[in-house]
């Protein structure tokens, strides 16, 4: 049976759902009309799906867990994640993945200011975020880890895959593009390469996933040809500061 | 020499007759001022790097070193100091922006220097620490609006998480990378056996410090490094930090050379990366959001940690304090513009923020008038030199008081304003392993421990002669403080009277 958020606090439902997971191992919420906070922490093996429209902070600090929203979600999906799982078949808002350090989020559609801002990764931990369509200013804002896939499907005319100060002060990971991208937007110090073999492997395994979960075409998305947007420098500030002695 | 030439800061002075030829200094100075002369026998010393740490100093077995100024003089200048003549040589250098170690040196006022304490006399018998029972425990933590109680006279009420400390001082953040893993050590240790709280700062909690989870205030800032689920939960209380005193405004930065594989461990990013905190947290900008964050806190914790909020003394503090009171904070930590730091660009350090004093006083004055001072907790941080000092911030009304440099300086810290190298002679601001096994935490923590405990007979004692026997009653008692030399709107905002009034 799932649990029904209608417009119940959101201490309510989430204490609901926690209650659910202490003995379920899946469990899903209905009428959700932005209740935050969704799916806070989940661990491993815990998965839960939403319906409607998931609040800010969904599944911050997310643990392993695994959480699938039929709608879209609000800001700050997966705050300072340290793994597990996002779906979102919709589009989400501001600071998508702020500071996430390990699983993956994937957007349907697109999202908007300071996607993957401040992803960072970790050893084996790398946090990966793919966006189906486009995505607003600042995405990867400080990107230290981590890949982020933007697709730039369904874009309208005169739609930019990204908005201006793209990877803003990025000093790690690296930004797979499709597509025809507005280079005025991008920061500077940013370098644009082609893949390497290890690059398509790695995204290939990415837009895989995404054609599973949202139904599209992988054949039709990797015919577009992709680049890839990583940092010139990683220590971008290194001869920002004198020592005062 | 050339153009880029600034005169040394200091001498450093061998008495001859004295030096046995030793080598200790050649071994201990990390700025390599002291060496061997060809003969390999003989020390020397190149003054140039000194920045006057007194390492050799202290471990010269015959006392025959001496850290003298030297004089290079200029043409005065009231307006064009040497200071800032020097600074802006570097600058032309480098093109660099200067950066800072430790609070502000510049001689603002100290308002703590212009406040008097009260002492009984005749009318109110004051008590003797020593015989007496003198309270000086302190609970952090939201407190309900109200006390309802069953027939039995019982609470109904359910209590928010509080937070027991047997002194009002706690150690302010220092985190793992801007200081040594023996310094946190020794801090954490200390805290267990005084029955306070450290700070992990921003820096994620090292593994070696897991034991200490229960007296360790964990920090979440923009960068949100080392920060998941069980490190939040593994914590005394959470603290966002909004900003810091020697640095409102701006984010932090630790060079890559200083993350090493322990502060990666701890950081949880790779090493040699810099670890860049952005200035503002991008899931924060207004106190809405601030709201959701501490909720997302408390959500991630089930609501039983207490989350504090930390934010720099800047002009409109007060207004910012009671809107951090309403965004759910149970804690909030006040950081004046005199507190250290490990590094911090010089112009915002020396200019920017108000002091703790005036910001304290205000924050607590407005909470109180807006009718919500009792049910949050005020922190005061920014430079607490001695227990007078805290006596006084508790009666303009603060409920415990962050140090950090004092307990430095237990451990060695000599003020020598250079935390920013990592060449910290004491083991304290490195992370060179040669450097920080000078700091043994064994020792150490029981320095850090002396020194608390002596300023909480200092503090009982003065409470005593105040006739006091009870930090709850001197907490926002400023009838017991008068100013000396201050001016009608320093009073009027300190909200104390004139001595003699
Ligand atoms: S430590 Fe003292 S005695 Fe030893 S070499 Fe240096 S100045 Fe001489
Ligand atoms: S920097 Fe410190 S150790 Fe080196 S010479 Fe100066 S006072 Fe001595
Ligand atoms: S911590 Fe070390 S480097 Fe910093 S002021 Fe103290 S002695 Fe100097």
């Amino acid at each position: 049976m799932s649990i029904t958020a209608g417009l119940r606090r959101y201490e309510d439902v989430n204490e609901e759902i926690n209650r659910r997971l202490k003995s379920d191992d899946k469990t899903a919420v209905r009428e959700v009309n932005g209740q935050r906070y969704l799916g806070c922490g989940l661990d491993s093996g815990k998965s839960l799906d939403i319906y409607g429209t998931a609040g800010n902070d969904l599944a911050c600090y997310l643990n392993g867990g695994r959480v699938t929203v039929y709608g879209s979600a609000q800001d700050a999906v997966g705050n300072t994640m340290g793994g597990g799982e996002i779906i979102i078949h919709g589009h989400s808002g501001d600071a998508l993945g702020y500071g996430m350090r390990d699983g993956k989020i994937f957007v349907r559609d697109n999202v908007c200011c300071r996607g993957g801002i401040h992803m960072k990764e970790f050893r084996q931990m790398k946090p990966v975020l793919v966006i189906g369509e486009n995505a607003g200013a600042f995405l990867g804002e400080y990107m230290a880890g981590g890949t982020i896939v933007l697709l730039g499907l369904n874009m309208k005319h005169g739609e930019k895959l990204f908005g201006p100060h793209c990877a803003s002060g990025m000093h790690g990971g690296k930004i797979f593009v499709r597509g025809a991208f507005p280079k005025a937007n991008l920061a500077q110090n940013i370098s644009v390469c082609e893949l390497e073999p290890e690059d398509e492997k790695e995204l290939s395994a990415y837009v895989k996933a995404y054609c599973r979960y949202f139904g599209a075409d992988y054949a039709e998305i990797m015919s577009k040809p992709f680049k890839k947007l990583v940092p010139a420098t990683s220590r971008p500030y290194a001869n920002l500061y004198t020592p005062n002695l | 020499m050339s153009i880029n030439y600034i005169p040394r800061r200091f001498t450093v002075v061998r008495d001859k007759e004295l030096c046995i030829n030793c080598g200790c200094c050649v071994r201990q100075c990390s700025n390599e001022c002291h060496y061997y002369a060809d003969d390999g026998k003989t020390a020397l010393v190149n003054s140039n790097a000194c920045v006057a740490c007194h390492r050799c100093v202290d471990m010269c077995p015959t006392g025959a070193l001496r850290i003298e100024k030297y004089v290079c003089d200029y043409r005065e200048n009231a307006n064009w100091t040497p200071q800032y003549q020097q600074e802006i040589c570097r600058q032309a250098a480098t093109g660099g922006v200067l950066l800072s170690g430790m609070g502000t040196p510049k001689p603002y006022p100290v308002y703590w220097d212009k406040i008097l304490l009260n002492a009984s006399q005749v009318t109110n018998p004051s008590i003797d620490p020593l015989r007496e029972p003198m309270e000086i425990r302190t609970i952090l933590g939201r407190k309900p609006e109200k006390i309802t109680v069953e027939k039995k006279g019982k609470s109904t009420v359910e209590m928010p998480p509080q937070v027991i400390l047997e002194t009002p001082i706690m150690f302010s953040a220092m985190s793992f990378g801007s200081i040594s893993l023996n310094a946190q050590k020794s801090l954490a240790m200390a805290a267990k056996n005084l029955g306070t709280l450290f700070n992990t700062g921003e820096g994620g909690l090292h593994p070696d410090l897991k034991d200490y989870t229960d007296c360790a205030i964990v920090q979440v800032a923009s960068g949100r490094f080392g920060v998941h689920k069980e490190y939040l939960q593994n914590s005394r209380f959470i603290e966002i930090k909004i900003g810091q005193g020697a640095k409102p405004g701006i984010g932090g930065h630790l060079p890559g050379e200083k993350v090493n594989v322990e502060v990666s461990n701890a950081r949880m990013i790779p090493e040699g990366s810099d670890a860049i905190s952005p200035a503002p947290h991008h899931d924060i900008y207004s106190i809405e959001d601030l709201r959701q964050l501490i909720w997302s806190l408390k959500q991630a914790t089930h609501n039983e940690k207490p989350v504090s909020v930390k934010i720099a003394a800047v002009h409109n503090v007060a207004a910012i304090v009671s809107g951090c009171a309403r965004a759910g904070a149970d804690i909030i930590a006040i950081d004046g513009f005199r507190g250290g730091t490990g590094a911090a660009p010089t112009r915002i350090r020396d200019n920017v923020g108000i002091p703790i004093e005036l910001a304290l006083a205000a924050a607590d004055q407005r909470l109180r008038d807006e009718g919500i001072r009792s049910s949050i907790s005020l922190v005061a941080a920014g430079s607490f030199r001695c227990s007078a000092d805290i006596v006084k911030a508790i009666a303009l009304g603060a409920d415990a008081c962050y140090c950090a440099s004092a307990p430095l300086i237990a451990m060695g810290c000599h003020m020598c304003q250079t935390c920013n190298t990592g060449k910290c002679n004491w083991g304290i601001a490195t992370q060179r392993p040669e450097l920080v096994k000078r700091l043994n935490p064994d020792i150490m923590h029981e320095r850090v421990e002396n020194l608390i405990n002596a300023w909480n007979h200092e503090i009982k004692e003065i409470m005593g002669g105040m006739g006091i026997n009870s930090v709850d009653s001197l907490r926002g008692n400023r009838l017991m403080l008068r100013g000396i030399g201050l001016t009608e709107k320093e009073l009027e905002i300190l909200g104390i009277k004139h001595a003699g009034e």
